[in-house]
């Protein structure tokens, strides 16, 4: 995939995180971390096993509240607005903020069924066949629809993995989501489903603030245009991917980038 | 801050050793004495099965063989002619709109006294209560007054034993448990063929009785089904609403695990525990009736609803946690998560334990002794707080009676249990392999 330069510093971050510390009881698992996320640049977080990118990435939707013991400090804005307020609705947030994660895990339900749902529970369709469309360019622009057009009612499991995780990206998409959080989408894929996906995040890109989170350095590189590299819960450097992966500002992340660790 | 360190330098390589030789005689020796070990485990595996089967079997004929003939009922038969004059009645009285109260009144014992006759010396073997046979018949055809009719009506249980031939007639009068009286009565009735041996009805529909002729399972059984249904319906929700609290928003700590120790601890409280909290908390306390369904169905409520409550909870954790990220992922609520994910795709799981839960139930009378519910019921049980038996107890009760016709009848009422006992058990098994879901 050729690679896209990544959009300048003017553009209107989507989420913005300032001094962010995550507690898992009395560990620290992310320390004082602030970041901006845009629509029109994807962002990866690339980082050794351990470090904090998924934990990080969790904080965007507030997905760990819902680990016992979970403590989060500092501020993080979605379009201005403080998502830990105690005005903030978390079930509205994660529809605003999507998420797609490392296993694919289609609901044991219909294809449609699982594209559905989010829509449904939300109150976003007027009628069946406002259902039907929305359904239609869900499963479009996850690039699924020409495969299961003709089986909407197969089960979401019955698919290989590839698809089911583009149907869970499909899913995410229904509720028509500002930002998508990816966590290690890939790693469960082969690689033709990977570049699938690939190809999909990028066609994404601009419409929706995506940020991914990925082992796989060489997949940071073609999708992204900005970069985070963390390391033992800090965010060690953030700047277009270019300039991470051909011109690091830290020792740290030159010894990540040239395979010294990982 | 953490620098990165140096991959470890390799530790020092561990002192030489001889290549292993794998053909050498010790090593076929092993290999050898693990084949044997392998057949000899599953030489004991099949014995163990054969030996439970053997059981099993072993049991399950002896009560067919003794209960198979409860099921049968012999009958002589009786021409009656239903004279108005014996019966005490007015022909003008029963044509009229109270018809069928005036034929209720009726003096039956005079007209079984007179039908009895034709039996010669075998008068007085018909059942106590052979005379409601007379009455049904005429109830339910009243145009019968006056004229001649053709009847089967049952005999007392000692001469349906011997003529179902569970009396050894070679030995001694006074060891074979009938008299030589009975004995000649039945030879008479059985030489004139005026008796039959068919499918007992009342066996099925009667409630209990003194009589073994006369007595029925099917009060015990109504008295089952009620007492089941009070206790599905408190021990279901209540069990299946305490798991889905302990596994989705109870938070973890010490006061999670009392409760989980509690629960456990309670699903192996001996069931006459609960009896006893019954009869002090329901009868004595509360003041609910004696003998009811409705005590009966709590009580044993109490008792099944920890094994709900441990099921549901193995069910409810076996749901993937990624099902729960993928509906939070979506903005469902934790409700919602629970009601549209969680408890569909447990469900098969927590039917199959309740299903057990209730198996058990139906199969319980300890408790019950102690609420009253081993009364001598001879109605079916109308309502919930009617007095009423259940199956076992009737097992229990019939195998207490002196009475050699309760033998078969106490065989029966097993069969009985366990047909619905298998009955629950598959429709367990067939609910957990119909609605279960892989991922």
């Amino acid at each position: 995939m050729n690679h896209t330069p990544a959009i300048g510093h003017s553009v209107v971050p989507k989420m913005t995180a300032r001094n962010v510390n995550v507690f898992y009881g009395q560990k620290q698992a992310i320390k004082d971390v602030s970041i901006d996320v845009s629509r029109e640049n994807v962002t990866a977080f690339i980082g050794p096993s351990g470090c904090g990118k998924s934990t990080f990435l969790r904080c965007l939707n507030r997905m760990n509240d819902t680990v016992d013991g979970a403590r989060v400090e500092g501020r993080i804005d979605l379009d201005g607005a403080d998502i830990y307020a105690s005005g903030m609705d978390v079930v509205q947030l994660r529809a605003r903020v999507g998420m797609v994660f490392q296993k694919p895990n289609p609901f044991p339900k219909s294809i449609y069924e699982n594209v559905a749902y989010g829509p449904r529970l939300h109150g976003l369709a007027r009628s069946r066949a406002d259902m039907d469309d929305i359904v239609e360019s869900a499963l479009r622009r996850a690039g699924l629809w020409d495969e299961v057009k003709d089986r909407l009612s197969e089960s979401g499991t019955a698919m290989s993995g590839g698809q089911q995780q583009r149907l869970c990206i499909a899913r995410a998409i229904a509720v028509d989501p500002e930002v998508i959080l990816m966590d290690e989408p890939c790693s469960a894929l082969d690689p033709i489903a990977t570049a699938r996906i690939e190809e999909l995040i990028d066609e994404l890109r601009g419409r929706y603030a995506i940020v991914i989170v990925t082992h796989n350095m060489q997949q940071a590189a073609r999708v992204s245009q900005k970069t985070a590299f963390f390391h033992l819960g800090t965010l060690v450097e953030y700047d277009d991917t270019s300039a991470i992966f051909t011109n690091p500002q830290q020792t740290r992340t030159k010894d990540y980038i040239t395979g010294r660790y990982g | 801050m953490a620098t990165l360190s140096a991959p470890e330098p390799r530790s020092a390589p561990i002192a030489e050793r001889q290549p292993t030789d794998w053909t050498t005689g010790a090593m076929q020796g092993r290999i050898a004495a693990r084949y044997r070990a392998e057949r000899n485990f599953r030489r004991l595996g099949v014995l163990a099965l054969v030996i439970a089967a053997s059981f099993l079997a072993f049991l399950l004929f002896t009560i067919v063989r003794d209960g198979a003939s409860g099921f049968l009922r012999t009958e002589v038969r009786l021409d009656v002619t239903f004279d108005a004059g014996t019966l005490g009645v007015d022909p003008a009285a029963v044509a009229g709109p109270n018809g069928q109260t005036v034929l209720a009144r009726a003096d039956y014992t005079a007209l079984m006294l007179k039908a009895s006759e034709q039996l010669g010396p075998a008068n007085d073997m018909l059942s106590d209560a052979a005379w409601l046979e007379l009455r049904d018949a005429l109830q339910a055809d009243p145009a019968l007054l006056g004229k001649r009719a053709r009847l089967w009506v049952p005999v007392r249980s000692q001469i349906d034993l011997l003529a179902k031939g569970k009396y050894d007639l070679s030995a001694p009068a006074d060891s074979r448990g009938v008299s030589d009286r009975e004995v000649a009565d039945w030879k008479w009735l059985d030489s004139r063929n005026l008796l039959r041996t068919g499918f007992n009805s009342a066996f099925i529909t009667g409630a209990d009785s003194t009589e073994p002729e006369l007595a029925g399972i099917g009060g015990a059984a109504i008295g089952s089904l009620l007492t089941v249904l009070v206790t599905i319906a408190i021990a279901f929700p209540l069990g299946v609403l305490s798991a889905v609290w302990l596994e989705e928003f109870a938070p973890r700590g010490r006061m999670a695990d009392i409760i989980e120790l509690s629960i456990n601890n309670l699903a192996a409280v001996p069931s006459i525990i609960f009896g006893l909290l019954g009869l002090a908390f329901f009868l004595n306390f509360a003041g609910m009736p004696r003998s009811a369904p409705l005590v009966g169905g709590i009580t044993l409520a109490l008792m099944i609803m920890p094994v709900i409550v441990i099921a549901s909870r193995v069910a409810i954790k076996a749901v993937p946690p990624s099902i729960r990220d993928a509906a939070l992922g979506i903005g469902a609520s934790p409700i919602q998560v629970v009601f549209h994910h969680v408890l569909p795709l447990s469900l098969p799981g927590i039917m199959t334990g309740t299903i057990i839960g209730i198996a058990r139930a139906l199969g319980e009378t300890a408790p019950l002794l102690l609420i009253g519910m081993r009364a001598f019921v001879t109605d079916v049980p109308q309502g919930f707080t009617a007095p009423a038996t259940v199956l076992p107890m009737q097992v229990f009760l019939w195998s207490d009676d002196v009475q050699r016709g309760f033998v078969e009848k106490t065989s029966a009422a097993i069969i009985v249990l366990l047909l619905v006992l298998i009955t629950m058990n598959s429709l367990a098994i067939y609910l957990r392999n119909r609605f279960e879901r892989r991922w």
